[in-house]
């Protein structure tokens, strides 16, 4: 049964892996402007100069 | 119809889809309605980015309704240090307010600028806030090279007097967001780790797993106390300390009695504690505060003049021209003002035609005429010709300025900060559960110590009032959403409380209740054959003075005529020859030639023959009428304003005998007139526009600004009113006062809430099960009830969301 306390601890590792990355994408500011991205998205890449 | 045959012959530019009339300028077989149009596609075309018309059709900015600016002062060094977010000296980064910015076109140009301007290394839209972010080589290009280079292609930053001052970047936002993660990771954590308790775990066999998850419950929640929690803590403190109590001390006792008891519990082995409700609570409070925050990206409600200002003017030094910044402004300087320009500073006229539009100042309607010698103030924009003006007092010791040196605007007022609903419930709830524990307390003291320790916590526990605490956020939150659907835009939740309260409203006149630019001009006198209307529009065209902008407003469907010799004679009229035809337009003096009568109004003259006049009418705001009939019926209304006392009996038709009407008030008469009536225990709520308004606006209970278009500057306010939405102020009136009503019906439910959790409590028999299910029922069920009455009530009054989308989308 000591498996279990083990278990429990790796799980709570990954969900602090979870809560760290969610603070990183809070940090770089991925939330700072959730509207721009979405119309960036629509545009075609880069228009080929010698056409 | 006949406006659908005008339309079929009118050629569209391609650049900003605008009319172009009769003068269309052909390039690339497209066709533009001035040359500023054609020089950007010209730009465009050059650099490969003719994308930006695929994109949306005629996209671009019209260069009608612009006046191109003079950078020069860019080049200076201490403003290009205040502008820059960050240099290094060889890179450096840099952000403007681009309020132009509109449609995806407008993103795809403005993040492809390096395509144009080489030394431009990256650029960022934000397009809510309208906002552009450069990064730029200093070796490969300028910081004016750059701002001419977004004026020409129609975006000209706002480069304002306020971005002479460093503003901090406040991380506040992001650190709730920390918050929120933070509470939800260990809400759900403690929960899972809680679950085996709930479901009766074989205490003998099985106490090393309960002591395990206790402990690991008891390192989640550290942090979640601690960190998430801290602001609850604090501001109980402060309000403590300060002697009054706020509705975070209650939470703060909630908070520490759960902490507290079940450490306690886990410690001694004696229970499992109540950590997933204290975690859950802390959880749910943040993401009330969170909702609440509704935050409007384009629009700032703490503007005073310096955003009004410009940055910088021309200054002649001798012989020559100079940009200076308006902080380096001193006394004795002699300023140069051309035509549409802000006067920045209180001066003498020196030189050339005064014509003074005080409107956004003094409230006063008509541009003011001023010859040389006379004294003009900061705030005036310049119609006409260039004037030549010496400084007499420094920027902010102006006439205009100095109403800011009241003390009302000294300290931030704590107006509408705190709650003052949510206050009297905390005094009142803190007061009960004190009582109903200590006198629990003093009950089982004698007969158990254990139980009347558990019964004591148990009752600080579940009383909790949480779910007071989310009634406001959340119902509060929803309308305020809401209304901001319907371009009602309010700065707080607490401005909803503060609408549900007023008495009183008051009204300014010129701007608020009138049409500020679109005042309609009509024509009276001998009827005007096509050509003669055609003749009119095409001379009114050439000039830039306000009264021929409105003018060509009331001919704008006739078409545009070459005109020759031009001449504008200031402030007096404007004539010109079309087609053969010798036209005069201007005041009855200048017309006719003679001195008397001197009629007043604005004349016409084809070939020495007096055709009529223009006057103005239908200036009342569309809906007024309505507004006043249904607001007359609940509140005392006020008039105020810097106007002549003139249209006092068309006023008193629309308002009722018993208004109380003030005319030629100054701002700081409007101000003092709203501290009078605050004295006598009103509430006010004033509406207006301009910077007259200011101290009125700071001063009242709630001031409303009413704006033609939001993201322009608009005076420090509680809440902006889009003027579209005019008609319907009474309905969002209604709707403030019946959430409060939501929010008392919030309230009583909590009540019973907190009746049976008590009922439990005082008998020492809380278990953590109870604890764990009644706290989040009662939060979700105040929520609910919050948001679902408050949006039924404003799909009742005709506010449905679905009805505010399309609005929004039609702009």
């Amino acid at each position: 049964m000591s498996i279990i306390f083990m278990l429990i601890l790796i799980s709570l590792i990954v969900a602090l892996f979870f809560l760290i990355a969610f603070f990183w994408a809070v940090r770089s500011g991925q939330y700072d402007d959730d509207f721009t991205p979405s119309m960036r998205i629509l545009f075609d890449d880069k228009v080929e100069k010698d056409q | 119809m006949p406006e659908d045959l005008i339309s079929a012959v009118e050629t569209a530019c391609y650049h900003c889809g605008e009319d172009c009339g009769s003068i269309v300028v052909y390039h690339d077989d497209k066709s533009f309605c001035c040359d500023g149009c054609k020089v950007v596609y010209s730009i465009l075309k050059e650099n490969d980015l003719c994308n930006y018309y695929q994109l949306n059709q005629a996209s671009g900015i019209s260069f009608k309704r612009r006046s191109m600016e003079r950078y020069s002062h860019l080049d200076n060094q201490d403003v290009k240090e205040k502008l820059l977010d960050f240099t290094d000296g060889r890179q450096s980064r840099v952000h403007f307010h681009l309020p132009q910015i509109h449609c995806s076109s407008c993103l795809w140009l403005l993040e492809n600028l390096n395509q144009i301007d080489e030394g431009i290394l990256q650029s960022r839209v934000n397009f809510l806030r309208k906002e552009v972010t450069l990064v730029y080589e200093e070796s490969g290009t300028t910081l004016r090279k750059i701002v001419e280079l977004l004026a020409t292609l129609g975006y000209a930053p706002v480069l304002n007097m306020d971005r002479l001052e460093r503003v901090q970047v406040s991380a506040v936002e992001k650190t709730l967001y920390y918050k929120i993660g933070l509470a939800g990771f260990a809400f759900g954590n403690i929960m899972l780790l809680s679950f085996p308790e709930y479901f009766g775990m074989d205490s003998s066999a099985e106490a090393t797993f309960a002591r395990f998850f206790g402990y690991l419950n008891i390192l989640l929640a550290i942090p979640v106390v601690l960190y998430s929690g801290f602001d609850y803590l604090r501001s109980a403190w402060h309000g403590l300390r300060r002697g009054h109590l706020n509705i975070d001390v209650p939470v703060s006792l909630g908070i520490l009695a759960l902490f507290g008891r079940s450490t306690y519990e886990i410690w001694t082995h004696t229970g499992a504690g109540y950590l997933d409700s204290l975690a859950g609570l802390i959880f749910f409070l943040l993401v009330g505060k969170w909702f609440q925050q509704k935050a409007y990206h384009t629009i700032s409600f703490d503007r005073d003049y310096k955003s009004y200002f410009p940055m910088a003017t021309t200054v002649l030094r001798g012989d020559l021209e100079t940009v200076v910044t308006l902080d380096q402004l001193d006394r004795g300087d002699q300023l140069l003002i051309r035509h549409g320009e802000l006067i920045p500073a209180d001066a003498i006229l020196l030189s050339g035609q005064g014509h003074i539009d005080y409107s956004f100042v003094t409230g006063e309607s008509q541009p003011v005429p001023s010859i040389s010698g006379e004294k003009i103030y900061a705030g005036g924009r310049q119609m006409g010709g260039t004037i030549k003006l010496e400084v007499m007092e420094k920027v902010t010791q102006s006439y205009l300025t100095s109403l800011w040196n009241d003390q009302i605007f000294d300290k931030e007022t704590e107006k509408g900060i705190t709650s003052r609903l949510a206050t009297q419930v905390a005094t009142f709830f803190t007061g009960v559960i004190l009582v109903v524990a200590f006198a629990t307390l003093i009950y089982w003291l004698p007969r158990d110590l254990t139980t009347a320790f558990h019964s004591f916590t148990a009752v600080l526990i579940v009383a909790c009032p949480c779910a007071v605490a989310l009634s406001i956020p959340f119902t509060f939150g929803n309308v305020m959403r809401i209304l901001g659907n319907h371009h009602f835009y309010l700065k707080n939740v607490q401005v909803v409380e503060t609408l549900a309260g007023i008495d009183r409203v008051v009204f300014d006149k010129t701007g608020t209740i009138t049409y500020g630019q679109g005042a309609k001009s009509e024509y009276e006198g001998l009827s005007l054959s096509p050509k003669e209307r055609d003749i009119i529009r095409s001379l009114v065209h050439q000039s830039s003075h306000p009264v021929s902008r409105q003018i060509e407003v009331a001919f704008r469907q006739d078409a545009l005529l070459p005109v020759k010799d031009f001449v504008s004679d200031d402030g007096l009229g404007i004539r010109g020859e079309v087609e053969g035809h010798r036209i005069v337009i201007g005041s009855h003096r200048f017309v006719s030639g003679e001195i008397e009568p001197d009629l007043p109004g604005t004349w016409i003259k084809i070939d020495n023959k007096i055709l009529g006049q223009i006057f103005q009418s239908g200036r009342y705001r569309i809906g007024l009428l309505g507004v006043i009939k249904d607001l007359v019926q609940r509140f005392k209304l006020s008039l105020v304003t810097g106007d002549h006392a003139g249209e006092e009996a068309a006023l008193r038709k629309i308002f009722d005998q018993k208004t109380e009407m003030y005319f030629n008030q100054s701002p700081q008469q409007k101000l003092d007139y709203i501290k009078g009536l605050q004295a006598k225990k009103e509430k006010i709520m004033m509406i207006g526009d301009g910077l007259n308004d200011a101290g009125a606006l700071k001063q009242s209970d709630a001031g409303i600004v009413i704006t033609e278009e939001v993201n322009n500057f608009v005076p420090s306010c509680d809440a902006i009113l889009d003027a579209a939405c005019f008609s319907r102020l009474p309905v969002f009136l209604r709707i403030c006062r019946l959430s409060l009503r939501v929010v008392y019906g919030a309230y009583f439910i909590a009540l019973i809430y907190n009746i049976v959790g008590l009922s439990f409590a005082v008998q020492g028999l809380l278990s953590p099960v109870i604890a764990a299910i009644l706290m989040p029922l009662s939060s979700i069920t105040i929520v609910l009830f919050g948001m679902g009455i408050s949006s039924l009530i404003a799909r009742r009054l005709g506010l449905g969301s679905a009805d505010g989308d399309s609005s929004s989308r039609q702009e």
